[in-house]
């Protein structure tokens, strides 16, 4: 081994130190990449940023006199490896601001056996999300549907009356309500859906692209 | 700049300049010379790979249908293959663990890194990564391009183990480069010769110090996000995978918070280096000097809270769009006070145009082409045509494969004496440089045009509309291929050569250490340490 030169004890220990605080740095950012994972959807939760619809805030405060009407449309897709049909019941409704209102979806399982799914969801526009508030949703729990069961799926919300007061969101009369249902990954694990190792990469036409849901409109499933 | 009082120009090669034998100074070696010599050389060796594939492409790009690759998949493993091994394998090798190592501690007056084990480690740890990433290639390979989105990178859409080896490649390369990382701060910091303070390094040493900074903060980042992806893949997590609660968004904002950065990484160096060969032969002492310091340093920086700006189709709001379209075009400011410095420093100089002057002109040049395009690709509306286009494609190679190759064959003619003790033929130099100019330009120019028209990234065949203009790129990726060959050549001719280098072959304009002492210096350079007035 070629042995470097000794070092004086001085420029060692101020080396260290340097070295030390490298890696403080280095630990300190791997542990922001993996604390990224909760505070990304905390930063959505709390600022509505991306649509991302307010859960958990204070109940409907009532409808101002003069408010007016806002259109809420609904929306429904559904991942391809869950062998549900699942739609809205009604394509929008009418709501006064401030006024708790109620909507269902109905799903029904196209599956022999039971199948378990869970909805991610947003509302569109973006600017939407911190005043649209979800009292009580099918979307903050996994849904198990037995083989052919078929269920009314509701939800309770309410818009923010200050919609019309903010610069930004004054001129919105339509808000549109969208959930993507996708199999939870310990039915699909248990149903033998998760594609694991195995070469159908190339021949897999059948692979459909997430997000390639087709809205509401059936999907048949053999 | 700096000038060392001669201490050390008494070098007999007398009792402290005996080197161990073969096998003590090459594979355990801790002498910084030699830790840089074999990344450079890893870097040649990788760098037959990284052509080779991008030959591959080319040819089956020269015309319409299937010629060579078999399938999507097959086209996209060599993609991926080409970009890593390019980036961690050939560009950062290269101009960080080659160049770095070898002329930062002489630059500074040290007498060697400040952990020389550690340098030993970061640089093997590159050889098995090396290893895995090609290894991956006969294994069903990584079918994602270098970015390695979920959902694409799931293991339902890339099942084999080729995506896992390349991951645990990309592993070991962090590694090596935050370890190398955490030594060149160590070393930049703490032993500079004295007299050497931070307002009198030369600027290849500052862009060595923003690099290292970069590398310790973006690094972990990317070893985070592909540890995440690597148990998505194999142990059931769901970071990345909206049935279990997950977003693939999330991915592009921390690959990209890594990826950003990145890119300047591969390129702060070449900086230094450019700024260097300008000054050498013009004559002329660098123009700024601390301006074109702290520019380096504000890059850094802002390159830190652009990263969106590679996901403006991604779904992020308008207002997240404008910020960061705002931020990206900031960073053309300190980008544009070292282009306009460097032709400041130029302009008027005693100019004589050797091989790493005509590369480092060319640098100037088809740096200032891709930041223009870059500039363009900015605009969020734009973008939203242009992404995931040919006009992309076109505008990274600008800026990397004419760019940083650019500073990387300019400080190789630079510095290849010094190194080597044996000069390059000039003739062969300035063939190379023409050859090679000619060739990127006529490869990667066409490539706006097809980008404007709508031609997509990443797919091996396309429609006969886009015919002709493939054609010129390829019959420009063949010339570029020869004129890498004519690199290889010119080594050849270099180290087999008789002609001695001069310890300074450059003359008055080359002010910094390393042309001092003699070419190749003694291993080890400074018996006691230079003195700077």
């Amino acid at each position: 081994m070629p042995q470097s030169r000794p070092q004086d004890p001085e420029l060692a220990r101020r080396n260290r130190r340097v070295a030390l605080g490298a890696a403080v740095v280095v630990g300190g950012m791997l542990g922001l990449s993996f604390a990224a994972v909760p505070l990304y959807t905390l930063f959505c939760a709390v600022t509505g940023y991306g649509g991302t619809p307010m859960i958990g805030g204070p109940g409907a405060p009532g409808a101002a006199a003069d408010a007016r009407m806002i259109t809420v449309r609904f929306s429904a897709n559904t991942h391809p490896g869950l062998p549900w049909r699942f739609q809205p019941g009604q394509n929008s409704m009418q709501v006064k601001p401030g006024e708790e209102a109620l909507a269902f979806y109905t799903a029904a399982s196209q599956s022999g056996g039971p199948s378990t799914g869970i909805s991610t969801y947003n509302v569109t526009p973006e600017i939407a999300g911190p005043f649209f508030h979800k009292v009580h949703c099918f979307c903050f729990d996994e849904q198990t549907l037995a083989a052919g069961q078929q269920a009314e799926m509701p939800i309770s919300f309410w818009v923010d009356p200050k919609i019309a007061e903010n610069p930004e969101t004054r001129d919105i009369r339509t808000i549109t309500l969208n959930y993507t249902f996708f199999r939870t990954l310990a039915d699909a694990e248990r149903a033998g859906a998760i594609a694991k190792a195995g070469p159908h990469v190339g021949r897999a036409s059948d692979a459909t692209p997430v997000g390639a849901g087709n809205g509401p409109s059936p999907r048949s499933v053999p | 700049m700096a000038t060392a009082s001669h201490t050390h120009d008494d070098h007999g090669h007398g009792h402290h300049d005996h080197t161990p034998g073969f096998v003590a100074r090459w594979f355990f070696s801790t002498n910084h010379k030699d830790i840089g010599i074999l990344y450079i050389i890893f870097a040649v060796l990788a760098a037959f790979v990284g052509v080779g594939l991008s030959l591959l492409m080319r040819m089956e790009l020269q015309s319409p249908g299937m010629q060579i690759f078999a399938d999507g998949q097959a086209w996209n493993v060599a993609v991926t293959a080409h970009g890593v091994v390019m980036v961690f394998y050939v560009i950062m090798p290269a101009l960080i663990g080659g160049f770095g190592n070898y002329f930062v501690p002489i630059m500074i007056g040290a007498p060697d890194m400040a952990f020389p084990r550690l340098n030993n480690i970061s640089f093997w740890l590159l050889v098995p990564a090396l290893m895995l990433a090609v290894g991956s290639l006969f294994v069903g390979g990584a079918g994602t391009g270098w970015t390695l989105y979920p959902p694409l990178s799931n293991s339902t859409y890339q099942s084999g183990m080729g995506l896992d080896m390349a991951l645990f490649s990309l592993h070991l390369a962090g590694a090596s480069s935050i370890l190398g990382a955490a030594n060149f701060i160590t070393t930049i910091f703490n032993m500079r010769a004295p007299g050497m303070t931070l307002h009198k390094m030369p600027l290849f040493v500052w862009g060595m110090l923003v690099t290292a900074f970069l590398l310790l903060l973006s690094v972990p980042v990317l070893g985070g996000a592909i540890t995440m992806l690597i148990t998505d893949r194999n142990f059931g997590t769901a970071f990345f995978d909206p049935a279990g609660g997950g977003d693939p968004v999330l991915f592009q904002h921390l690959f990209w918070f890594f990826g950003h950065p990145e890119v300047y990484i591969m390129i702060l160096p070449g900086f230094g280096i450019i700024s260097h060969v300008l000054s050498t032969f013009s004559r002329k002492p660098i123009f700024g000097y601390l301006g074109m310091a702290y520019a380096m340093v504000a890059i850094g920086v802002v390159g830190f809270v652009v990263w969106a700006h590679h996901m403006f189709t991604s779904g992020i709001s308008v207002d997240t769009r404008a910020y960061f379209m705002a931020a990206t075009m900031i960073i053309a400011v300190p980008t544009g006070i070292k282009i306009f410095s460097w032709i400041a420093t130029i302009w008027g100089g005693s100019i004589t145009f050797k091989t790493p002057m005509l590369f480092a002109l060319g640098f100037i040049f088809l740096f200032t082409m891709g930041g223009v395009t870059g500039v363009k690709l900015a605009n969020a509306s734009i973008d939203v045509i242009l992404h995931n286009t040919y006009y992309v494609v076109a505008h990274f190679h600008y800026v990397l494969s004419l760019g940083a190759v650019f500073s990387i064959y300019a400080g190789f003619y630079y510095w290849i004496g010094k190194m080597s003790g044996k000069q390059y033929p000039e003739r062969w130099g300035q063939i190379h440089f023409w050859l090679t100019f000619i060739g990127v330009n006529l490869t990667f120019f066409p490539m706006h045009f097809l980008g404007a028209q709508g031609m997509p990234r990443r797919y091996p065949d396309y429609p006969d509309a886009f015919a002709g203009w493939n054609l010129v790129a390829s019959l420009g990726a063949y010339v570029s291929v020869a004129s890498f060959l004519v690199f290889i050549y010119v080594c050849f001719r270099t180290l087999m050569g008789s002609e001695k280098a001069a310890a300074n072959p450059w003359g008055e304009g080359a002010t910094t250490l390393e042309w001092q002492v003699s070419s190749p210096p003694p291993f080890h350079t400074f018996d006691e340490l230079p003195r700077i007035r």
